[in-house]
């Protein structure tokens, strides 16, 4: 692959409320048994790119633990590899990365030191299947400056949220929006970009001589009349994680079969860290309906329309309906979780009810400040 | 030099002939077990957890899925720049037949594999056994009781003794006799197949030994030849888990044994993992109007049947409407629409036509080979695709590119086999 991966993962982010505050956005749990950023490094691997670099800051020790080894995404060769850079101070600069262009331009010697001609962008938080060699094939056929991965929301969900393009005939972007409170388009950007590493290079050395710092405003924005920028349309499932709302719609569409069969039976597959969790047990007495259970829980209650991640414990006669049970925790008998989201590590106690409404999704969160 | 304390020789390359069509086509190490594990996994995880870092594993039968599961060891954390996991094939050499002829003969063709490592101790494994063991507790016994060998017996039932392998011992655990499956045991005391030597004392009885024998072998040979010439011989008792699965009554058991509310072998203890190769990671899917009880799921699993007291593989689906009981379903396996399965071991990659029912009528001993399928378990083999529609009776087995047309009215009775191809042996 004629290319090098850059993701971004560093961003705080406030509308995931409670569940971001001791964990970085892209070490979020997705799916029963992922984590957000397996998707991208999945991506990445998938489309031969093998040399990636993730650019973390916020709360980045959870992530950087799920990245301690990297042959979990076949990152782990003499050439190339995975690289995670996090802030540090020199001489000149003891600044934490102060922007998306910012955190690049921190790191521009990666980029200099490679011989790859281009540069694919990812973000953290997308959940996303995406050939890269495809997206790179377009962009040289288009002979374009940036190509930008685009996704049509046709349910124009949180478009407030995004970027939106607008493009010509040719999908050359013409007008772009960042987060409008008044979207006129559909068109979202997913973040993720190709661009010539060369480029890259210019346009962010340019950016932070005028003390710019963000790569979307400050390039994307400002530059959209003056480089030729494409956008790929993106046809299969694209979300990204980064509201409560959302994080929780996206666990949720996996109990959808086609989904579920576009990521894990179709190949390439997503990899993750593995984890060395024993099969689920489910006992005596329990149901289970149309969820995801994942491996090293052991279910004695019953289960409607969840989603279990692993190492969940749920006592007798507990029932857990719509909600989300992130990893290691343990739920008691007699519980009622209904229109929830409970964090990881919690702790609930016998008889314990929670009960949210459908459009108020309630977040128990641990009470020890566990940073997984 | 750089040395290594204590080297493990696995040995891995038994077929299992009475696991029936599930060794046609792998040694038995590698058959599946338990939902996503395969039987050398306990072995390997038992290695890396007891600080045991060096292992050969010997191999000899069907080696392709042992060799693509243990790969460079990564799962068992056993990809180390010195030691690791060695898979040791037989290879022919100047003066050489190739073949191992006997347990202890494939040790002595590899031994300078391990003088590489210039241990002080060797420890002997088979990979047929489910339990977990810290082989580090084994071996400070050695070393406290000055032994040159230390045999790992456990303690069976008087009236199951005469098909084991028995010592005896003195009060201090001191070995003064060995009896080879004996009609009438004195003694209780199993031995186990795992033996901690002396390396430089082993060395020597292997050389002899291969001397004096074609077959060399460690309960037949080497032990006895030990015990004549005044080693100390020491038995080490174990009282945990521990399960052959050699038959595949014993086989079905230790699987079902895993269901139980709360397992005598439990899976679920964080600090003493069992590792295997993780071919698939998405979580299990339990869909509307599915029910499971009484289950373990592998990665990936999708039940949208009726699933009771089984084993379920990783990657397993089972279609609506379907009904399996008291069944191990293995990895990668497909049981169509309403398929009824009882009692039965449906192999990796088999396919399971719409509306099939198996394990069905009269308990009758297998005709063919009544040693094998004998307690009422009916086997389907890796890869094999059962029509839709057919009944297949209990101790049946089935295996090979089978089609309608192999089946006599749809049926295929208790106690007949269906094996075609090189299965058939």
């Amino acid at each position: 692959m004629r290319a090098l991966g850059i993701i971004l993962a560093g961003g705080k982010n406030e509308r995931l409320k409670d569940l971001s505050t001791n964990r970085a956005l892209a070490a979020m749990p997705v799916a029963g048994s992922y984590r957000s950023i397996d998707f991208a490094l999945s991506n990445m691997t998938n489309s031969g790119v093998s040399k990636v670099a993730v650019v973390t800051q916020y709360n980045s020790r959870s992530l950087i633990e799920h990245l301690s080894s990297s042959k979990w995404w076949d990152f782990g060769r003499k050439h190339g590899g995975l690289h995670v850079f996090t802030p540090y101070m020199t001489n000149e600069n003891s600044f934490w990365y102060r922007g998306t262009a910012d955190a690049i331009y921190q790191n521009l010697s990666y980029l200099k030191n490679s011989h790859e001609p281009y540069a694919i962008i990812a973000q953290g938080d997308g959940v996303v299947k995406v050939d890269y060699s495809k997206v790179l094939q377009y962009h040289i056929e288009k002979r374009a400056d940036i190509t930008m991965v685009c996704y049509e929301e046709k349910n124009k969900r949180e478009l407030n949220r995004f970027g939106i393009a607008t493009v010509d005939q040719d999908n050359r972007i013409i007008e772009f929006e960042e987060k409008p409170i008044e979207p006129e388009g559909n068109l979202v950007s997913t973040g993720m970009y190709i661009i010539r590493r060369r480029l890259l290079i210019e346009l962010i050395e340019s950016c932070a001589k005028e003390e710019r710092h963000d790569f979307v405003s400050d390039v994307i924005v400002r530059y959209r009349k003056q480089k030729k920028i494409y956008a790929y349309i993106h046809e299969g499932y694209w979300r990204s994680i980064a509201s409560l709302e959302s994080y929780f719609e996206t666990n949720m569409d996996f109990l959808d079969k086609s989904i579920r069969d576009d990521f894990f039976r179709k190949t390439p597959n997503i990899m993750s860290k593995v984890e060395d969790e024993p099969p689920v047990k489910i006992n005596y007495g329990s149901t289970v309906s149309n969820s995801l259970c994942s491996s090293g829980s052991i279910i004695n209650g019953n289960i409607e329309d969840s989603i279990l991640f692993r190492k969940v414990f749920i006592g007798n006669n507990s029932v857990v309906k719509n909600a989300i049970i992130l990893n290691d925790t343990y739920i008691g008998d007699h519980c009622h979780i209904e229109n929830a989201i409970i964090d990881s590590h919690c702790n609930l106690e016998e008889g314990t009810v929670v009960k949210g409404k459908e459009n108020e999704i309630i977040i128990i969160k641990t009470k020890d400040s566990s940073y997984k | 030099m750089r040395k290594k304390e204590i080297v493990a020789m696995l040995l891995a390359g038994g077929q299992g002939s009475r696991l029936g069509v599930l060794t046609s086509h792998v040694a038995k190490p590698a058959v599946s077990f338990g939902g996503k594990y395969r039987i050398i996994d306990f072995t390997l995880s038992n290695c890396i957890n007891s600080g045991i870092d060096t292992v050969g594993v010997l191999t000899q039968y069907q080696p392709l899925l042992l060799n693509q599961h243990i790969g460079i060891g990564i799962p068992w954390d056993l990809d180390k720049n010195f030691g690791g996991v060695t898979i040791l094939p037989p290879f022919v050499s100047k003066d050489n037949n190739a073949w191992y002829t006997g347990t202890a003969n494939a040790v002595y063709q590899n031994i300078p594999y391990i003088d590489y490592y210039n241990p002080e101790y060797i420890l002997i494994l088979s990979g047929d056994h489910i339990y977990k063991m810290d082989y580090e507790m084994m071996l400070n016994y050695h070393k406290k009781k000055k032994a040159d060998v230390t045999i790992a017996v456990y303690r069976v039932p008087i009236e199951d003794a005469h098909r084991f392998g028995l010592v005896k011992t003195e009060e201090d655990g001191k070995i003064y006799d060995f009896e080879e499956k004996p009609p009438n045991p004195t003694s209780d005391l199993a031995s186990m197949g795992i033996y901690i030597f002396e390396w430089k004392a082993f060395r020597q009885a292997l050389i002899l030994s291969e001397e004096s024998y074609e077959d060399s072998d460690f309960g037949k040979h080497i032990l006895p030849y030990m015990l004549s010439k005044n080693f100390n011989l020491y038995a080490y008792e174990f009282d945990g888990f521990w399960k052959d699965v050699g038959t595949l009554e014993a086989y079905w058991d230790a699987n079902m044994q895993l269901i139980d509310l709360v397992p005598e072998f439990n899976l679920y203890e964080s600090y003493w993992k069992i590792y295997t190769k993780n071919e698939v990671q998405p979580p299990q899917f339990i869909g509307q109007g599915a029910s499971v009880e009484m289950c373990i799921l592998g990665e990936g699993a999708e039940i949208y049947g009726h699933v009771y007291n089984s084993v379920i593989g990783s990657n397993v689906i089972i279609e609506k409407d379907a009904i399996i009981r008291d069944s191990i379903i293995m990895n990668s396996a497909i049981i169509g629409e309403g398929v009824q399965i009882y009692k039965s071991i449906i192999a990796e990659k088999a396919l399971i036509g719409a509306h099939t029912k198996i394990g069905m009528g009269e308990d009758v001993i297998n005709e063919e080979q009544p040693h094998i399928y004998y307690s009422g378990i009916s086997v389907v083999g890796e890869k094999t695709v059962i029509p839709p529609n057919v009944e297949i009776g209990k101790n049946c087995a089935i295996d090979g590119p089978v089609t309608k047309s192999s089946f006599i009215d749809n049926k295929l009775a208790s106690g007949k086999n269906l094996i075609i191809g090189e299965g058939s042996d």
